[in-house]
C-alpha cells in the first residue's frame, strides 16, 4: 500500500523557508457554499466513529462487556500490541540507519540507494506477504507479521527522515563539533533530536498501517484485530461481536494518536538564521564502509529481492498459462475505472477542505484539522463496517453499490489527497492572488489562472496517491464491492487464497507496475524542497 | 480645485475586536506621491489593503478619482478599482515568464499590441526587452520589483499602491531602486501611495508624508513640515533624533542652556526640541568662558558623520551633536555649541 511519507501536512511543507507567514488578522472568511461543502465532508468523515459509538450504546453495557472481556480479545490485543511495539522500533532503527548511511556518509552509490529504499512502497504489503510465503511456506504467526510488515513499511520512516537529514543545516552540527562533540555525540545530541518530528510522524504512519492491514497478516495466519474483524464479518455481518472488536481497534488507534501527540509535545524545530543551507560534508566511514554497503545490500535483497524474485519465479513456473488476458484486462479496466473516479472525486472534495484549513482560522478550520487527524488513523475495515451498517439500516439500495464503494474510498483516502492539496495551497502566497485581483482578474479567473495552476503539481501528486491507494486497496474492497466486481487486488486475493500462487502472480505484477510511477512521485517530492 | 485621486474619509477597521485603524482621513492630489510612514504593526498596510479592496472598512468611505469604491455597505471588487498594487516581495507569478507577468492584466488585447506594450513597459522600468523571456527566479530582487511595477503600470492605473516596495532589497540597491522608481512614477504622472517604515525613504520620495501611530495619523504634511515642524513628540522622535532642552520662552525667543533660539510659541516655561544637525560644536580655548560651553565626553565615528556626546556645564543632561567627521573635537575638549536655525517647542 502506498501512502504519503508523513501523516500530517504541517510536518512536511510548512517549514518552506521562503513561504510568507500569513498574518492571523488576514484570515479569510469562507463563503456559505464552501462552508457547507466542508461541513458535509467533515461530517461524513465522522461516520465510522459515529458507528462505533452507536454500536457500543445499542449493544448495551453488559453485553458489550462480555464481548470485549474474553480470552479471544486478550489474544488479539496481545498480538496487535506486540506487532506495533516490535515493528515500529525496528522500522525506526532501519529507517534512520539507512537514511543516515545514504545521506550523510561517503558510501558509494548514493544516487542508486536513494530511490531503491523507497521502492518497497510499490509492493503492496499483501503481495510482499505472498512473496515471503512463497519462499518460506511455513512462515506464520507474530514473527512472520513482524518481518513482512517491517520490510513493507520501513520506507515510511526512511523517506521523511532522509528528507529531514537533507534539510538540516550543517552549520549546527559544525557548531556541535566545535563545542567538543565527536561524531556519535553529534548524532545523538544534535541530529537525532532534530529528527524527532520525522520519526514520530513516520512511526505514527507505520502504526496506523499495522493496525489497518488485513491481507498481509491473513496470508501468514497472524490474527490481529483487523484480521479477526474481517473473519467475524464473513461469518455474521453486522454482528455485535464484530462491532465490539472494531470498537477496541478504534480505541487502539486513538491511543496511538495520543501517544504520538504526547511524545511530540510542543516541539517545533525551525532553522534559526538566514541564508541557504550548504550541503553537509559526508562522514568518512573508513573501513566500516564495507559493513555499511553489505548492510544496505542485505536490506535491499530482503525488501525488494524477495518479492521480485518470487514474482518472477511464479511467473516462470506458471508460464503462458497464467496470462488469462480476458480476466486480467477486465480486472485492470475495473481497477482503473474505480481508482480514477475515486481519485478525481477525492481530490475535488479535498480542495474546499484544504482551502479552509490553510486560509481561514476559526471553528470550521479547527474541526477540519481534528477530523482529518482522527480519520486518517482509522482502519479501512472500520470504515467499511460502518458503511455496511449505515446502508443496511438507512439506505438498503446503496448496499453493495458502486456509489458506496467510491464513497468509502473517498472517506479512506481523503487525508492523502488533503495532505498534498494543503501543501500545494500553503505554497501559494495570498499576495499572488491579490496581485492577480489588482490586475483586473475576477476571483474565479484568479483561481484558474493562479491558484489552480500553482497547486497543480501537488494536486496531481495527491490524485495519483489516491489512485494507487484505491488500486491496491484490499480490505474495504472485499467487504463493499458489488457482486461481480473483480479488481486486480480482489482477483489476486481469491487466487492466492486458493493457493494458486502462479495464477495470482500476473495480478501482483500489474499491481506493482501500477504503483511504481507514484512511488517515483513520492520520492521526487521528498527530494525537492519546494514543489513548483 | 481638481478632484482628488484618492479621498479617504473617516476610515475605521478592526480585526477580532482589535481596532487597527481609527478615523483615517487622507487626500491625494493627482500626480503626487504620498508616503504613509509608521512602525510595523501600526496599521499602514491595512490602510493600503483597504484602498486596494482586499479588505472592507467598518466605517468611512474611500473614493478613487471621484468614484466611491468602498463604504461599510458597498465595496467595489479589487479587480474593478483600477488601482495598481505592488506588494512587498513583488509577488511575481512564479509560473509565468517576465513578459507573461507583465501581460497578465492585458487580457483581451491583440497579441502584437501586448508584445509592443510589454517591450515598452520593460523599457520604462529600464530593463532590456530580452528579460521578457526570463523567469522571475532568474532576476535579482531589484529587477523583480521593477517587473512588478511594470506589471502594475500595464493597465494605466489612476492610483499606484506600493507596500514597502524596497524593504526586501539590500541597502545599496534600495536607494538606487527607490530613485529609479520615484523618477519613473513622476514621469508617468501616476498618483502614488507608498507605505514604508523607513523615515528616510518617506522623506526623500514623497510630496506628502503621513506619519502613522497605532492606527491614527499624528501629522500629515510636506516632508519639510513634518520633519522641521512636528506637532507632537512622537512625530518628532519618529522622524529623526531629537534634543530636548528645558527653556523659557519670551516674545519668540527660547532661553536655554545653549543660549537664545528663535521659536514660534507662547511665552512661559516649555521644552525646546532641536535636531542634532542644528548644533555645531567648535573647540574653544580653556580661557574662554561663555554661554553654551561644554566638554566632549565621547565620540562615535560613523564615516561621513561623527556623533559627539557633550556634557554641558551645570545640571543639564549630556547632548548629542551630529556633525561632519572631518577633524572632530577630541575627547575632553571644551567646545562651544551653536544653534543653527529655529527650534520648535512641544508641550
Amino acid at each position: 500500500m502506498v501512502a504519503p511519507p508523513v501523516g500530517r501536512a504541517d510536518d512536511q511543507t510548512q517549514s518552506h523557508p521562503t513561504a510568507p507567514v500569513s498574518r492571523p488578522d488576514r484570515a479569510a472568511r469562507p463563503g456559505p457554499l464552501v462552508s457547507a461543502a466542508v461541513a458535509i465532508v467533515v461530517a461524513a468523515t465522522l461516520i465510522p466513529l459515529g458507528y462505533v459509538a452507536w454500536a457500543a450504546v445499542s449493544i448495551g453495557w453488559t453485553k458489550a462487556y462480555h464481548l470485549v472481556v474474553r480470552p479471544r480479545v486478550g489474544e488479539l490485543l496481545f498480538n496487535t500490541v506486540a506487532l506495533v511495539v516490535i515493528t515500529v522500533p525496528l522500522c525506526v532503527v532501519i529507517g534512520v540507519g539507512v537514511a543516515w548511511l545514504v545521506e550523510r556518509t561517503d558510501l558509494a552509490g548514493r544516487a542508486f540507494w536513494r530511490p531503491l529504499f523507497v521502492a518497497p512502497l510499490a509492493v503492496p504489503a499483501f503481495v510482499n506477504s505472498y512473496a515471503w510465503v512463497g519462499v518460506i511456506p511455513s512462515l506464520h504467526g507474530l514473527w512472520a507479521g513482524v518481518v513482512v510488515s517491517t520490510l513493507s513499511y520501513f520506507p515510511f520512516m526512511y523517506l521523511p527522515v532522509a528528507a529531514t537529514l537533507r534539510r538540516l543545516d550543517p552549520a549546527i552540527e559544525e557548531s556541535a563539533r566545535a563545542l567538543g562533540s565527536n561524531s556519535a555525540g553529534v548524532f545523538f545530541r544534535v541530529v537525532l533530536p532534530q529528527l524527532r518530528l520525522a520519526i514520530l510522524g513516520g512511526g505514527l504512519l507505520i502504526g496506523v498501517h499495522l493496525l489497518a492491514e488485513y491481507g498481509a497478516f491473513a496470508m501468514v495466519r497472524f490474527d490481529t484485530f483487523t484480521v479477526a474483524i474481517f473473519q467475524q464479518f464473513q461469518v455474521t455481518f453486522d454482528g455485535a461481536a464484530g462491532s465490539m472488536l472494531a470498537g477496541v481497534l478504534v480505541l487502539l488507534c486513538l491511543a496511538l494518536l495520543v501517544a504520538e501527540a504526547l511524545a511530540r509535545g510542543r516541539a517545533r524545530f525551525s532553522r534559526v538564521g538566514s541564508g541557504a543551507p550548504r550541503a553537509a560534508t559526508p562522514i568518512r566511514l573508513g573501513r566500516k564502509v564495507i559493513t555499511g554497503q553489505v548492510a544496505l545490500a542485505a536490506l535491499a535483497v530482503l525488501a525488494l529481492g524477495v518479492p521480485v524474485w518470487t514474482l518472477l519465479r511464479w511467473l516462470w513456473i506458471g508460464g503462458a498459462d497464467v496470462w488469462v488476458f480476458d480476466d486480467i484486462v477486465t480486472a485492470l479496466g475495473q481497477t482503473i475505472g474505480l481508482a480514477t473516479v475515486a481519485a478525481v472525486l477525492t481530490t475535488v472534495l479535498a480542495f474546499p477542505v484544504a482551502w479552509v484549513a490553510v486560509r481561514s482560522s476559526g471553528l470550521l478550520a479547527r474541526a477540519v484539522e481534528g477530523a482529518n487527524y482522527v480519520t486518517s488513523s482509522l482502519p479501512g475495515i472500520v470504515t467499511a463496517l460502518a458503511l455496511v451498517t449505515v446502508t443496511i439500516h438507512l439506505a438498503p439500495p446503496l448496499y453493495q453499490s458502486i456509489t458506496l464503494i467510491v464513497f468509502a474510498y473517498v472517506l479512506l483516502f481523503m487525508p492523502r489527497a488533503l495532505v498534498n492539496v494543503r501543501a500545494g495551497l500553503a505554497q501559494v502566497p495570498p499576495s499572488l492572488e491579490e496581485a492577480s485581483r489588482s490586475l483586473g482578474s475576477s476571483p474565479a479567473a484568479t483561481f484558474l489562472r493562479v491558484t489552480l495552476r500553482l497547486t497543480a503539481p501537488a494536486t496531481a501528486a495527491g490524485a495519483s496517491l489516491v489512485f494507487v491507494a484505491v488500486a491496491t486497496e484490499l480490505t474495504a474492497t472485499l467487504l463493499l464491492a458489488p457482486t461481480g466486481t473483480s479488481t486486480l487486488s480482489m482477483r489476486f486475493w481469491s487466487l492466492s487464497s486458493e493457493l494458486d500462487y502462479a495464477a495470482a502472480a500476473p495480478y501482483a505484477l500489474v499491481l506493482v507496475v501500477l504503483a511504481v510511477p507514484v512511488t517515483l512521485v513520492l520520492f521526487r517530492q521528498s527530494t525537492k524542497v519546494a514543489a513548483l | 480645485m481638481t478632484v482628488a485621486t484618492l479621498e479617504v474619509n473617516g476610515i475605521a477597521k478592526s480585526f477580532n475586536g482589535h481596532t487597527v485603524l481609527h478615523d483615517i482621513d487622507l487626500s491625494l492630489q493627482p500626480g503626487t506621491t504620498t508616503a504613509v510612514v509608521g512602525a510595523s504593526g501600526c496599521g499602514k498596510t491595512t490602510l493600503l489593503r483597504l484602498i486596494a479592496g482586499f479588505e472592507s472598512p467598518d466605517a468611512g468611505t474611500i473614493s478613487i478619482d471621484g468614484r466611491q469604491v468602498a463604504s461599510p455597505q458597498r465595496a467595489v471588487a479589487p479587480h474593478r478599482r483600477g488601482v495598481g498594487y505592488v506588494a512587498q516581495d513583488g509577488a511575481l507569478f512564479p509560473h509565468l515568464t517576465v513578459g507573461q507577468n507583465i501581460a497578465y492584466g492585458l487580457r483581451g488585447t491583440a497579441r502584437d499590441e501586448v508584445r509592443a506594450r510589454v517591450a515598452e513597459l520593460l523599457e520604462t522600468v529600464a530593463l532590456d526587452p530580452s528579460y521578457a523571456a526570463r523567469r522571475p527566479h532568474e532576476l535579482s530582487g531589484g529587477q523583480q520589483q521593477r517587473v512588478a511595477l511594470a506589471r502594475a503600470l500595464a493597465r494605466h492605473p489612476v492610483l499606484m499602491l506600493l507596500d514597502e516596495p524596497f524593504s526586501a532589497l539590500d541597502t545599496g540597491l534600495r536607494a538606487s531602486t527607490r530613485k529609479a522608481v520615484a523618477g519613473l512614477l513622476a514621469t508617468a504622472g501616476v498618483t502614488t501611495l507608498l507605505v514604508t517604515h523607513d523615515q528616510e525613504e518617506a522623506l526623500s520620495i514623497a510630496d506628502q508624508v503621513a506619519v502613522m501611530r497605532d492606527g491614527r495619523f499624528t501629522q500629515v504634511g510636506t516632508p519639510q513640515q513634518v520633519y522641521r515642524q512636528p506637532t507632537d513628540r512622537f512625530t518628532a522622535e519618529f522622524l529623526g533624533d531629537c534634543i530636548s532642552l528645558p527653556c523659557t520662552v519670551a516674545s519668540g525667543i527660547a532661553e536655554c542652556a545653549l543660549g537664545r533660539v528663535p521659536v514660534q510659541a507662547a511665552d512661559g516655561p516649555a521644552t525646546l526640541v532641536l535636531r542634532p544637525e542644528q548644533l555645531v560644536a567648535t573647540v574653544v580655548s580653556d580661557s574662554e568662558h561663555l554661554d553654551g560651553v561644554g566638554t566632549v565626553i565621547a565620540t562615535e565615528f560613523l564615516g561621513h558623520d561623527v556623533l559627539l556626546t557633550i556634557d554641558p556645564a551645570g545640571e543639564a543632561a549630556p547632548l548629542i551633536v551630529r556633525q561632519h567627521s572631518f577633524n572632530p573635537p577630541p575627547i575632553d575638549a571644551k567646545v562651544r555649541i551653536e544653534v543653527v536655525g529655529a527650534g520648535i517647542v512641544l508641550t
